[in-house]
């Protein structure tokens, strides 16, 4: 069976690559979008922080014997907390300064970080085991279905919606959305507002840890996995406009999707068609798909 | 408004109007050094820098006076570059047509993404130029002229106007100085001249600087003189030159040197490229030091080596 002269069988594989890569683009948009959010700063060191999210989870295996799930829940605590320091000591310092000071500093980190990694590994990826659980897959007749790449969709989609929820649907969020619109006014009311930024940076990196964990059995573990990764994700984020939350869910599946569609039907492009998309979308609508005009 | 010194980027130094002497004594010592400098040091190592120091000027134009971090500019350099090689080794253009050439392909390139990019403003700027240097990035590894992976290597100098042998290692330095020179003291024009003055005033106001419509691409044109020069140096244009973390390496020689002052960039692209040749063989350690350099400067060192001096000496250098 084929579809616009392409094996229907080609096309659900590129699907399925698509909604695993956005699930990536979602997850890491969606931390730079709430990081931005309040904070007003571009986090240049997400990508190394996917990366050393990949890499807890990694040494938490050989070191401390511990799988695939404890990494899940571990990873991203620690990486957050690295994160939330990260804040308290340095990023706090350039709050009153140009935000391009922070897109710098953070710019800074992800080089000290990567250099690191790759001085100590190299940049070869290290094997990481899908969880025995979620090994094998099953034929839905049309396609043979991996089971962890079903899991990372179902999973990653589910933290989306969760985020998604909890900024926006409760009074733990509206204290949030309150302080991204006025912060100097929520902390009039009496509410912490420079502890609230430290907690928000520290959960934004912890979502990218999280990806970097769900990554690790697909990809490898390697060095240089978030640096050119972080770039496309970036492109997302201009997409979707930047504080969107539901625009950072909904175009990184669109465009991962997108993207693999385009390896099938014109692979040359495969590459470039996210940023193709981006000047597009400058053209039309300069705030993003779902930004609203400031 | 609490406004600190340095509160805008490239802030730090007050605005000046008019050629100070300190500038014309600067200018004059920075000329004779580097006149004077390839009978003790390696004239590969210098031309290295000068170029980049020329990349690193014009970079500056944009972030110190206008406030614009442009995250993409190695495409102006690489793109250029290709476009020199390019037409230097497989059309036999003579080095002269070769770098104009170069040079118009970067601008070219230039007015496309500057006109897409100004739509934006303040940090959206970063990203998307950020996102097209990727996109370049990755037609540049597709496209068959420029060689993949391998770049277009040995590009010939060939002979400038005819007349001059730019075989002649010795001969090719002082070329490169006289273009160097003409582009800086092109930017320094250009900073001072009425368009510059508006730039910088409108710096502290992007709503006003946006309605007034930036002028993106002059600037581009001398990265782009720089990296058309840099390919017939080397004789080799490459991918790293449009890799988005080239784009970084500029900005590190900007801000090491001083966001927004004359010399600046020149005094950080020596420094930057002098530390990598140094650490070359540490391999990953490159990377680690570019980042704490940058980490430093960003928390405790924001007016850079010559903001600082000219803070000492109560100069605008």
């Amino acid at each position: 069976m084929t579809i616009f002269g392409v094996p229907t069988q080609a096309l659900f594989g590129q699907l399925l690559i698509g909604l695993i890569n956005g699930s990536f683009y979602a997850l890491l948009s969606l931390g730079l979008s709430v990081i931005f959010g309040l904070l007003n700063i571009i986090n240049f060191t997400h990508g190394a922080q996917y990366m050393t999210g990949a890499f807890v989870a990694y040494f938490l295996l050989q070191w401390a014997g511990l799988g695939y799930w404890w990494a899940l829940l571990i990873a991203p605590v620690v990486v957050g907390i690295t994160g939330m320091v990260l804040e308290r000591t340095t990023l706090k310092r350039l709050y009153q300064l140009d935000h391009l000071y922070g897109l710098l500093l953070t710019f800074g980190f992800a080089l000290i970080i990567q250099g690191l990694f790759r001085h100590e590994y190299g940049s070869s990826g290290l094997p990481y085991a899908m969880p025995g659980a979620l090994a094998g897959g099953r034929n839905l007749g049309f396609m043979f279905l991996p089971n962890y790449r079903a899991w990372v969709i179902v999973f990653s989609l589910a933290v989306c919606l969760t985020t998604w929820y909890v900024i926006e649907r409760t009074r733990l969020g509206s204290y949030l959305r309150a302080a991204t619109e006025n912060p100097t006014l929520v902390q009039a009311f009496g509410i912490n507002v420079p502890r609230m930024i430290t907690l928000t940076y520290g959960f934004g990196v912890g979502l990218a840890a999280l990806a970097g964990v769900l990554a690790a059995p697909i990809y490898q573990v390697n060095p240089l996995m978030g640096a050119d990764l972080i770039i496309v994700v970036f492109a997302v984020v201009v997409i979707g406009g930047l504080g969107s939350i539901m625009g950072s869910i909904v175009t990184g599946f669109g465009l991962g999707v997108v993207e693999g569609f385009t390896k099938v039907f014109y692979p040359e492009a495969s590459n470039t068609v996210i940023f193709v998309i981006m000047a597009i979308v400058l053209l039309v609508r300069p705030t993003g798909l779902f930004g609203r005009a400031s | 408004m609490t406004a600190t010194t340095d509160q805008y980027v490239g802030a730090a130094v007050p605005v000046v109007t008019g050629v100070s002497i300190a500038q014309v004594i600067a200018f004059l010592m920075m000329t004779i050094a580097l006149v004077a400098a390839p009978f003790f040091v390696y004239p590969i190592f210098l031309m290295k820098a000068l170029c980049f120091a020329l990349f690193a000027c014009a970079f500056n134009l944009l972030i110190g006076y206008v406030g614009l971090l442009s995250f993409g500019h190695a495409v102006f350099l690489g793109s250029a570059g290709y476009g020199a090689a390019h037409s230097a080794k497989v059309w036999g253009f003579p080095p002269e047509l070769a770098i104009l050439f170069g040079t118009a392909v970067a601008a070219a390139l230039g007015v496309v993404i500057g006109a897409l990019a100004i739509r934006s403003k303040g940090i959206y700027f970063a990203n998307i130029t950020l996102a097209f240097a990727q996109m370049v990035y990755f037609f540049s590894v597709q496209a068959a002229f420029t060689g993949g992976e391998d770049g277009i290597q040995s590009v010939p100098r060939g002979t400038l106007l005819g007349v001059l042998d730019l075989r002649e290692t010795l001969t090719l330095y002082f070329v490169v100085l006289a273009i160097f020179l003409l582009g800086f003291l092109l930017i320094y024009r250009a900073i001072h001249s009425p368009f510059g003055q508006i730039l910088k005033a409108v710096r502290e106001n992007e709503p006003r600087a946006i309605s007034l419509g930036y002028r993106a691409e002059h600037y581009k044109l001398l990265a782009g003189l720089a990296g058309a020069t840099k390919a017939l140096v080397f004789q080799l244009a490459s991918l790293t030159d449009v890799h988005w973390t080239m784009s970084g390496e500029v900005v590190l020689m900007t801000l090491l040197g001083g966001l927004g002052t004359v010399f600046g960039p020149v005094v950080g692209a020596f420094i930057v490229v002098t530390l990598e040749n140094y650490l070359a063989q540490l391999g990953a350690w490159v990377t680690v030091v570019q980042g704490v350099i940058f980490v430093v400067c960003v928390l405790t060192f924001r007016r850079g080596v010559i903001g600082e001096v000219g803070n000492l000496l109560r100069k605008s250098l």
